[in-house]
């Protein structure tokens, strides 16, 4: 830029990191790093090319999917994991709306403030699968197991987003309700809850959706559900069942996604 | 009712109709959560509900304390697991990118044809758990680490893609007008006016991305995909509840640490 001598030639300035030493050194910590994850693949290529020929077979089981030979276990394994979604979702809206409440910290004293918010911190770091196994392990196979993993997963989620959401609500109307001199339940009431209430129907058939496509994973580890089902499928070479039941995941997801979408933008 | 109107009218939140339907709403989805609940628990052996806190505190009595010399068999496996997230990631980018820029309205080559097949390619994609897609290849393409590499790819394209393509379709068209009025070709459209705007959020989705897929790529050893989930599979499997605890911190500490180092990067760039 010093330069007055007007340049002919443009060139395009590097992206993100300026400093030119810092570039070098993360572009060849980058490559090192590349060569020492690739050169420590172990990787039984003799396997991969016998297995092309089932993935081409899981490709036309794909494309033309038999959903007749095992609708009785597909149909069975899809109940469950709706009925697990649907009871899951609404206890644990349930008991994150209170939770989400004590973690939001315009309302919540100092110790509730702190018990609410390392609950949902526990909730959140454990993945679905490690609770699922631990809970398959205290209640036994079958969906109640899935049902409190999904239970004890939509707690960290909803009132994470539900405590920031009640942290983020216009003050002034918070202070209007307080004026009239409402108790607190009052002002939870008449303050907080019109405002948050679009955006808490929002996420819970957010959340709805997201338990349905856990729904079909945690059934490997034993905890019911469409999962379970697939997982037989696979063990058997089945890939046509295979197919028909992904095919099935993917169309409720879609229909999931789309009819939320549009709850969401009518209720707001 | 009626001597509420001869007195002073009462302010009420909702009229009459509208309590009403709200009322048959919720109504309508408590006898749906009874009706869901009976169902699900029509197979559900109470007696071993019963049990469970008797089960609960034997298993809590037997995972402390962890078997922390177990730790020196983990090294490896947890190398494994950092590179099915970084080298999936990698793989996932690499279909992403031409996915997003056939999805995005704006750059697609044809709207009627193209872009339907990019968006089913990212719905299929996002619609199905990484831990299925790693039951799948294992199946397919044998156990190992190479699994669980194609199956985070495969996860991530459809994430990777949508936010993309959302941000690609959100781009300032001024610059893409002006850049166009200087005689530039198509590719250097894209090179110039388009990829400069989009690549601060690139590089954010595809860190994101790369942090859920640490925490992802932690248990798809569970199904035979490579990393310390088979070491969690064969523990679980000998019932040697010192050495899954020992794990499940050596998880949770990873998962920390890529979730700090993920926020620290996407910070530094937005």
């Amino acid at each position: 830029m010093s330069d007055t001598a007007h340049p002919r030639v443009w060139r395009r300035p590097p992206v993100l990191i300026r400093d030119r030493r810092w570039r070098y050194a993360i572009y060849g910590g980058a490559l090192v790093y590349l060569i020492a994850a690739v050169g420590s693949l172990e990787v039984n290529w003799v396997r991969v090319l016998e297995g092309l020929e089932r993935g081409w077979r899981f490709i036309q089981g794909f494309l033309a999917p038999d959903f007749t030979t095992r609708w009785t276990d597909i149909s069975q394994g899809l109940v469950e994991s709706l009925t697990m979604t649907v009871t899951s979702t609404v206890v644990g809206v349930l008991i994150s709306v209170p939770i989400g409440i004590g973690a939001a910290r315009n309302i919540a004293p100092r110790a509730v403030y702190l018990v609410c918010r390392s609950i949902i911190a526990v909730s959140r770091a454990l993945q679905e699968i490690i609770i699922a196994i631990l809970f398959v392990a205290m209640f036994g196979f079958g969906p109640f197991a899935g049902f409190l993993t999904l239970s004890f997963a939509t707690i960290g989620f909803l009132a994470k987003l539900l405590a920031e959401d009640i942290e983020d609500i216009d003050e002034a109307q918070a202070e209007a309700v307080r004026a009239t001199g409402a108790s607190w339940w009052q002002l939870v009431n008449y303050a907080i809850q019109p405002q948050v209430m679009p955006r808490l129907i929002g996420l819970s058939l957010y959340r709805l959706d997201i338990n349905f496509r856990e729904s079909a994973v945690i059934g490997i580890v034993g905890a019911g559900g469409i999962g379970a089902t697939l997982n037989t499928a696979i063990d058997r070479y089945e890939f046509d069942s295979a197919g028909a039941i992904l095919l099935i995941i993917i169309a409720i997801v879609m229909v999931a996604e789309y009819s939320s979408s549009y709850v969401r933008k009518w209720v707001q | 009712m009626a001597t509420a109107a001869e007195e002073k009218p009462v302010w009420r939140h909702r009229t009459t109709r509208a309590q009403l339907t709200l009322w048959a709403g919720w109504l309508c989805l408590v006898a749906l959560f009874v009706y869901c609940w009976q169902v699900m628990t029509a197979d559900t052996i109470w007696a071993f509900v019963a049990d469970a806190p008797r089960q609960a505190a034997d298993i809590g009595s037997r995972m402390f304390p962890p078997r922390w010399g177990y730790i020196n068999e983990l090294w490896l496996p947890l190398w494994d697991t950092i590179n099915i997230a970084t080298l999936g990631t990698l793989l996932g980018i690499l279909f992403a990118l031409p996915v997003a820029f056939m999805a995005a309205r704006n750059t697609t080559p044809s709207v009627m044809f193209v872009r339907p097949v990019a968006l089913f390619i990212i719905v299929a994609s996002r619609s199905i758990n990484s831990l299925i897609w790693a039951l799948l290849l294992v199946s397919i393409i044998g156990p190992g680490v190479l699994a669980g590499i194609v199956a985070i790819g495969l996860r991530s394209i459809g994430f990777i893609a949508k936010l993309l393509y959302e941000a690609i379709e959100e781009i300032d068209e001024t610059q893409v007008e002006a850049v166009t009025a200087t005689g530039a070709g198509a590719a250097q459209v894209v090179d110039y006016a388009i990829v400069p705007q989009v690549l601060p959020a690139f590089f954010g989705i595809s860190v994101f991305r790369w942090d859920i897929n640490i925490r992802e790529s932690t248990i798809l050893g569970l199904v035979g995909a490579g990393g310390i989930g088979l070491q969690l599979q064969a523990s679980l499997n000998v019932l040697a509840w010192p050495q899954v605890t020992l794990i499940f911190v050596v998880i949770l500490a990873t998962v920390v640490v890529s979730e700090w180092v993920s926020a620290k990067v996407r910070h530094a760039i937005i």
